[in-house]
């Protein structure tokens, strides 16, 4: 099963644009992927820009609505992820474990949805096709 | 013991247990032994951790209290050593353990030690997959007997053998060197390749796809190819598994039927696979280049599986290439079962009948007899060159080779599918 680690590192709702990590925690995060790397469960990883480089549109009243960050409203933003393919649960949040975050930074383990989750109710075997479709497109 | 320290405790073990097992393996030089130390480890852990929580570092609790397991069961051999002594016997090895050499400095190299032990050609290729799923890839006995569809005893049997077979044998614990190692290293490779196998097109059962025996492989090579980066047959394998990886949605239908290639929908195949696989592909093609040779034959099958991953349509798929990448394959493995798969490509290229000759040519090879998809394939070739009651007489012969259900009842439809009007009554 795949699970994303969603970075949540607290203060970079505020960061400035260009905002870049201190490299000291870049060498120390490189090795842990690498050792995620080197166990053969990451599939994918990113790190993000600061939301004030951002935008966020929003749907009130059924209308887009636009507006560029920094967000004041937001109490967490996401920093980066990771995409790993592991056994279980437990074994992404064993995974999290390992990371050397520091003290302002969280890591939110979330399983990755995949059309077999969803009850016949939700997603009829046609549409399940179509939703496989659409999620393994262009990722 | 609650279910959720349980399921923590078999996490660590999942992500620790090879390199424990590898590094007891390196002080001990007994890979049997390695793995008992291992699993008395893993026991302390089940029964202190439910009470005492998971410690900050479960990887170094459980190489600790193995390695203090070993330091027993030395000292317990050196006073029986001792009394042998005394009664006049000789001992029969002079072998001192060696437990000071630094641990996660190479920690990679006693990995792939291990990998190469556990596939070393003195063992069955059934045996090397169980005790390389058992040793690497951290799976319990049950497991492994659960994705091979044999009883719990068997694995288990097939294990302890195996382990005895490799001390008898006297196999050391090394990567091997020079010469051996082309040899050493296409056992490794078979080997994922069959666990792979074995989950992408089960020989058995009831269900077609085993993903989770897909995953176990594809984790084994990945690791491999971070431990072995210059090898580019490594890179080969992992790019043909993933891309072959990317399909296991697009393979099935919506009550588990198999959905053949060519009637995949495309757009179902994992892209983020595909893409794996390519840059996998990229890494085995630039390292031969560097090397001045030629695609190895799980490079040269990735190359393949990369031509149908790249069409957006069965029609826009470059058979010309598959073919000259499958002229090549033959050269380098001259097999009958990649002759079929060529006789496909040419069929696609080329057109039914050329490729109906080259099956022809192949039918009675010894290595065929029995192999459904000879006949499968045959029947597909009349089908297209509308030789309606003949292919249909392919297929039935095919759906009665297999031993998987889901493939029979496929065969089985194709071969009522033919019109039934040209049934010819005997």
């Amino acid at each position: 099963m795949r699970f994303m680690m969603l970075m949540i590192p607290k203060g970079y709702e505020s960061a400035k644009p260009g905002t870049m990590p201190d490299p000291k925690a870049v060498a120390a995060m490189m090795k842990y992927n690498e050792s995620l790397q080197k166990a053969g469960v990451l599939l994918a990883l990113d790190g993000l820009h600061p939301p004030s480089m951002g935008a966020r549109v929003s749907f009130a009243g059924g209308k887009p609505k636009v507006t560029d960050g920094p967000f004041a409203e937001a109490k967490e933003v996401l920093g980066g992820y990771w995409m790993i393919q592991v056994k279980s649960r437990e074994e992404a949040i064993e995974w999290a474990k390992r990371c050397p975050g520091s003290e302002n930074e969280m890591i939110e383990i979330r399983q990755v949805q995949e059309a077999a989750d969803f009850s016949e109710e939700i997603l009829p075997p046609k549409v399940r096709e179509k939703w496989d479709k659409l999620t393994k497109k262009g990722k | 013991m609650t279910s959720a320290t349980y399921s923590a405790i078999e996490a660590v073990w999942r992500i620790e247990s090879a390199k424990i097992v590898a590094g007891l393996a390196r002080m001990t030089r007994d890979v049997g032994l390695a793995e008992e130390l291992a699993q008395e480890a893993l026991l302390a852990a089940l029964e202190k951790w439910p009470g005492s929580g998971v410690p900050d570092n479960p990887g170094a609790w459980l190489m600790a209290t193995a390695k203090n397991r070993a330091l027993d069961h030395f000292r317990h051999n050196k006073l029986i050593e001792a009394k042998h002594e005394e009664i006049g016997r000789e001992t029969e090895e002079g072998f001192t353990p060696d437990f000071d050499a630094g641990l996660e400095d190479d920690i990679g190299d006693d990995l792939l030690r291990l990998i190469f032990t556990a596939c070393h050609p003195v063992l069955s290729t059934e045996a090397r997959a169980a005790l390389t799923l058992r040793l690497l890839g951290g799976l319990t006995t049950d497991e492994i007997a659960r994705a091979f569809l044999v009883p719990e005893p068997t694995i288990a049997q097939r294990i302890v053998r195996a382990k005895r077979t490799l001390a008898e044998a006297h196999v050391p614990f090394e990567v091997p060197r020079g010469e051996d190692l082309a040899a050493r290293l296409s056992s490794v490779l078979e080997v994922i390749y069959l666990v792979f196998n074995e989950g992408y097109s089960a020989t058995a059962g009831e269900d077609w796809m085993r993903p989770a025996l897909c995953e176990d492989a594809l984790r084994l090579g990945r690791i491999l190819a971070e431990l072995a980066p210059v090898e580019p047959e490594v890179h080969g394998l992992v790019a043909l598994m993933e891309i072959q990886a990317s399909r296991l949605h697009a393979r099935t239908g919506p009550s588990g039927e198999p959905i053949l290639l060519m009637d995949q929908d495309r757009a179902r195949w994992d892209h983020l696979l595909v893409r794996r696989g390519f840059a996998e592909l990229e890494r085995a093609e630039a390292l031969n280049r560097e090397a001045g040779g030629a695609l190895g034959p799980y490079a040269l099958q990735a190359a393949i599986a990369a031509c149908h991953a790249r069409a957006r349509t069965p029609a826009e798929t470059d058979w010309k290439r598959i073919v000259a990448l499958y002229d090549a394959l033959a050269q380098l493995l001259p097999s009958p079962v990649v002759e079929l798969n060529r006789a496909v490509a040419v069929a696609m290229a080329y057109g039914p009948e050329e490729g109906l000759v080259l099956v022809d040519a192949i039918a009675a090879e010894p290595a065929l007899r029995g192999y459904h998809l000879l006949p499968s394939v045959r029947g597909d070739f009349l089908v297209k060159l509308g030789r309606f009651e003949e292919a249909r007489g392919e297929f039935e012969r095919a759906a009665a080779l297999t031993r998987n259900t889901r493939e029979i009842r496929l065969l089985l439809d194709r071969a009522a599918a033919l019109h039934p009007g040209l049934r010819v009554v005997k």
